[in-house]
This record gives structure tokens, sequence and C-alpha cells, in this order.
């Protein structure tokens, strides 16, 4: 027989089956995790399984969803964003404003996209110009934006938007297809591709992993960062027209909250908070999730609030499960 | 000298006083000592969540379930008054540091034993809690009418020209100025914050200290939950909305680094009563309440601007010779 010393570095025959690895995925958890509050959910109340009402459910996380898409990449890359709420807020109010001028749906739009990608560059100048921390920056700039819009709003609200600027955020594709929803496709889908197959994407967790190697290997670090913080700010400013079109109305506590609801998304679609790992149909996923459980409680009756307790152990159990599950397998080992 | 200029505790008790000069040269009364005092005793209980913060803050922590931590306790407190008016108050509020360090070990042990970010954990724990203190009430509010005498006059007792409020907020500043100077445990908070390589070499277990440093954050926690209840005489399931994010505030504004090994009680007092001053100085000065959160959010920006150019120039080198060589 052949030497039997063991080297340190012994190189796998094969590679773990492609199958077994994508079984025991954290993606196929929350397949799980989604399937399971479903049948609850169609068990619990006999008005869930119903097109009209599933398709109330998308509005429940499309909006946060879109967000929660950039909001993986930037936490991927180590950093956070938590003004994206106020940025939402600060971009409705600056549309109403502009309706107040008359501006017509084509100008509000373009106010609220802009306004949002605005908001992204002031954050991503901030951490990366200024080399802040990005929590401590967003913390500020979550109450400067939603500040600004209580200066110029105070206790009012503006309303009247236009029929074609409602449509927006009420209307529908085909059938009980609703824009929102075909817009969160499609942008989980551009994500995709840019986070999973695109060299930007690569480079995106190589600075989550190791910012200083990765600027070593020539990635421009700061740049990435900053377009990152510029897309959040663009999908807040989507977000803003896509809620400020269904609620049909703006007040400066527009979306409040919603920042940690986001971040909840991405953390339990299985993004690292510490970076460096995560995908986006993990992220899509858990979107779904906190969309079938906000909504399917809700047609329980049970009160917004609690809704959050669900939400709340449902990102504690999720991460802390799996943690469990290695530490109680190292023990029999 | 030169340490006394660069202290930022200095520059921010500037900061206070510029603004209460400015306010008091269109309106005297501003800064007539009852007038200042009933600011203190206004921010007293910002002052002890910012330290209980900064604890969780220096070991590279972060605490978000503060505010639902009060809201929670505040609740239970409340309810209990309510249900057995007889229990005495002060018993009352000792269990408000005991549910309050309960909650917060409940945050420490995930951080401790399961490694979980104490980000995640606490963005957790911080809709829990609240949700919870609905479930406890059933989404009602407990008012003054349900609350004992006792229970509301306590804190607004007078010693020695201030109110008892006050009295807490101070002896508490004290407790935690001798735990973080004076005790090996306050030490560890710093020595982990620094470089949690090295405060393990020390011999510091730096999940168990982590643990501690939530504990405490939760037992201030449960004692503010305690003294907004009475201070405010109303108990609802949202006491402290948006605080979880205020009391950061006032940590960064007093110097505490995010990153962790930064931060002395005086600058967490201060960073809230900076806060406080600037909030009780608006409506004084007729400008709109509404430009509150702006201003303390530019306040945030400009202190972290501070904090990092302030942070930048700790490098030391310590071998002369490789400075030489390089």
């Amino acid at each position: 027989m052949s030497d039997t010393t063991v080297t340190a570095r012994q190189l796998p025959d094969r590679l773990d089956n492609p199958l077994k690895s994508a079984v025991l995925s954290w993606e196929s958890l929350l397949v799980l995790v989604a399937l399971g509050i479903f049948l609850a959910n169609s068990f619990a109340s006999p008005y869930f399984l119903n097109a009209w009402s599933l398709s109330d459910l998308t509005f429940n996380f499309t909006e946060k969803g879109l967000i929660a898409l950039a909001m993986a990449l930037v936490i991927i890359t180590g950093e956070i964003d938590l003004s994206v709420a106020s940025i939402i807020a600060l971009a409705s109010t600056l549309m109403g404003l502009a309706l107040q001028y008359g501006a017509d749906t084509p100008t509000l739009v373009a106010v609220g996209v802009g306004v949002g990608v605005l908001c992204g560059a002031f954050n991503g100048f901030l951490v990366t110009g200024l080399k802040l921390p990005s929590i401590v920056v967003t913390i500020g700039t979550m109450s400067l934006f939603r500040g600004v819009a209580f200066i110029i709003l105070g206790d009012q609200s503006f309303k009247g938007y236009p029929k074609e600027f409602s449509w927006f955020g009420q209307g529908y594709v085909g059938w009980v297809i609703s824009f929102e929803l075909v817009l969160f496709l499609v942008a989980a889908v551009i994500f995709y591709v840019l986070l999973h197959r695109t060299v930007f994407g690569r480079q995106v967790f190589a600075i989550g992993n190791n910012a200083t190697a990765a600027r070593f290997s020539g990635v421009r670090v700061d740049r990435i960062k900053f377009v990152l913080f510029c897309l959040t700010g663009l999908m807040s400013g989507i977000a803003a027209v896509l809620l400020t079109a269904r609620l049909g109305s703006t007040r400066p506590s527009i979306a409040e909250g919603f920042e940690l609801d986001v971040v909840t998304m991405v953390v339990l679609g299985g993004v690292s908070i510490l970076g460096g790992a995560g995908s986006i149909i993990g992220v899509v996923l858990a979107a779904l999730i906190i969309g079938l459980v906000t909504f399917g409680l809700g047609l329980l009756n049970v009160p917004g609030i609690v809704m959050t307790i669900f939400t709340g152990s449902l990102l504690i159990v999720v991460i802390a499960l799996p943690i469990l599950w290695k530490m109680w397998k190292e023990r029999r080992a | 000298m030169n340490r006394l200029l660069k202290s930022r505790e200095l520059w921010l008790a500037l900061a206070i006083l510029a603004v209460i000069v400015l306010v008091t040269l269109r309106f005297p009364r501003f800064s007539q000592p009852a007038n200042l005092l009933t600011i203190f005793n206004d921010t007293s209980i910002l002052m002890m969540l910012a330290l209980g913060q900064m604890a969780v803050i220096l070991t590279r922590s972060i605490d978000l379930s503060m505010a639902s931590n009060l809201a929670l306790t505040g609740m239970i407190v409340a309810l209990t008054n309510a249900a057995f008016p007889f229990v005495p108050v002060p018993l009352l509020i000792a269990g408000c540091v005991v549910v309050g360090a309960a909650l917060g070990a409940f945050n420490g042990v995930l951080v401790w034993k399961l490694n979980i970010p104490p980000i995640v954990v606490t963005l957790g724990t911080l809709t829990i809690f609240r949700g919870l203190a609905f479930v406890a009430s059933g989404g009602t509010w407990v008012n003054a009418s349900q609350m004992s005498a006792d229970f509301i006059q306590l804190q607004r007792g007078m010693f020695l020209g201030l109110p008892i409020l006050s009295w807490f907020a101070i002896v508490v500043a004290l407790l935690v100025y001798v735990l973080m100077t004076r005790t090996p445990w306050g030490r560890a908070f710093y020595a982990i914050g620094v470089n949690p390589v090295a405060a393990v070499y020390t011999g510091i277990d730096v999940g168990r200290t982590k643990f501690l440093a939530f504990v405490l954050s939760g037992a201030l926690s449960g004692l503010a939950g305690y003294l907004y209840v009475s201070k405010y005489v109303i108990a609802s399931t949202e006491s402290a909305g948006g605080y979880e994010l205020t009391v950061v505030a006032a940590c960064v504004i007093g110097g505490v680094s995010i990153a962790g090994g930064i931060g002395t009680v005086g600058g967490a007092i201060l960073g809230a009563l900076f806060l406080g001053v600037v909030n009780n100085a608006l409506p004084v000065i007729g400008v709109s309440p509404f430009w509150q959160m702006a201003i303390s959010g530019a306040a945030i920006l400009l202190a972290v601007v501070l904090n990092a150019s302030s942070e930048r120039s700790k490098g030391r080198i310590i071998l002369k010779k490789a400075e030489v060589a390089a």
C-alpha cells in the first residue's frame, strides 16, 4: 500500500454534490418556511386562498423588497443604510411640493427618483469621501432627511395626486398582477444578474470578505460603495413613488420604521450582517415570507404591533437555529 | 492643558453653553436656574439610557432594543401598580431593574452563546419587546387615574433642591463612572473594544463581558421604564417611540466611538444634555418643533465628523527604529 502519511491539505476527490448542497442551503430552508406559513395561512383563514387576496398580499412586501435588494449589496460590502425610510419621506414630500407647483406625472416620478439618488449619494459621500462609519452616518441622515420633510410639511399633508400617478401604486398590469409586483420581480432579476453574474458583483463580495485585500487586487472599494449607496437611494426613491401613489397622500411620518423591516428582510434572506455573503434569491424569499406572515396575521385580525413579535422572533429563530444545530452536531462529534 | 483643549467633553460643554447664551440673549428667562434644572430633569432619562448604551457600544456592540425594553418594563410596572396598588414603590423600582436586566440578559445570551451579531439580535428584540408591551396591556393605556399616588409622586419629590428623578440620573452616572474607571469590569469593556484579541490574551472573556454590558443596558432601560411611565403619567405601547436611535445619537454626539473602546461617562451625559438643551431651546426661540429632528440629525453628522478626525490621529509609532528604516 502506498505511504499513509496524510498531508495537512487534502483535495477532495469530488466537490460536494451540488444537489445535496442545494437541498441543505439557506434558500431551501426559507422555501420550507414560506411553504409552512403558506399552508398555515390557508388553514387558518378561509379568505386566504383567493387570487385577489394573494394579489393584495404582494403589496405587503414589494416596496420594502425593492429597497432590500439594494440593501443586500450594501450589507454584503459590510456597510449598512438605516436612512432608507427617511429617504422615502423626503422624496415623497418633495414630490408633494412639486405637485403644488403643478408638476405632471413624469416630473413627479423624476423628482421622487432623483431625490432618492441624491440622498443616497450624500450618504455615499459621507461614508466613502469622509471615511465615516455608515451606521452612524445613516442614523444621522435618517433624522436629517425625515427632519427636512417635517420642516416642509409640519403636521400637514399633501394630497390630490393625479390619477395617472396613482397607477404606479394601484395599477394592474393584467388580471391580478400589480405593477408593483412586476417591478419587484424585474428588479430582482436585474439584481440577481448584477450580484451573481457580473464582475461588479464579485467585487462586492470581495469587499465584504476583505476590503483591504480587495483594494490591493485593484477593486475600487470606495467607488463601488459609493455606487451602492446611490443604488439604495435610487431604490428608496422608486419605493417612494410607489408608496405615495398607493397611499395617495404624503405625511412626514410616511414609511416610518421601514428601515428595520428592510434590514430584517435582508438578514433573514441569509445575507451576513458582517458582510461577504448572501444571495438575492434568499432576499426575495425573505421578502415573500415577511409578506406572508404579516398578511396572514392581518387576515386573522392580529394587530400590526403583535405581528412585529412574529417577524422579530422569526428573525432571531431563523438565525439561531442553524447555529444551535451546528453546535449540537459538534458536541456529538 | 493641551489635553484639556483636545478633550471632547470641554468642547461639547462649550457648545451647550453657547446654545444657552445665544438663547438667553433673546430670552433672558431661559437661563434662569429653575429652567436649566428643568432641562436637566427632562433629560435625566435619556442620560441614563445613554450610559447603558455607552457600555454596550464600548464593547463594539449596539443595543437597539433599549427603548422597547423601557416600554415593556414601563408597561409591566404600571399594570402591576394598577392591579396591586399596595406594593411599595421602591419594590416596584427594584422589580423594574430586574425585569430590564433579564431582557438585557436575553440579548446578551444570544450575543455571547450563539455569536449572533448584536445589531441583528437587538433588531429582533426591538420589535419583540414592544409587541409584548402591547400584548401585556391588551393595547390599552394605563393612565393617571389607575396609578397610585406614591407611584406618581416618588420621582417628583425634592431633595436638596433637585427632583428625585434628577438624583436618579446623578447616582446612576456616579455608579457607572466608578464602574467604568475603577473596576476590572469596566476596564474590560474598554479593553475588548480597543482590541478584542489582546483582551483575550489578558484573560478577559469577550463574550461574557459583552453579556454583562447588555445586562447593564437592560437594567438601566428597566429603571428608565418606571421613571418614564411615572414622569409622563401614562404607560402606552408607544412609550419612548423612536428613542432607540436618539440614545445612540446622544452617545455619538458625546464622543463615544461606534467602533468601540472610546467613550466617557461625562461625554455620554453631555451628549444627552446637548440634545436636551437644543430640544428645549427651539420652542423658546420660536422655531417650530418640527425642526428638532433635522437639527439632531445635523448634530449627529457633525459629531461623527469630529469623532473621526480626533480618532484618526490616534496612531503612535512605538518603534523609533522602524520609523527610520521606513
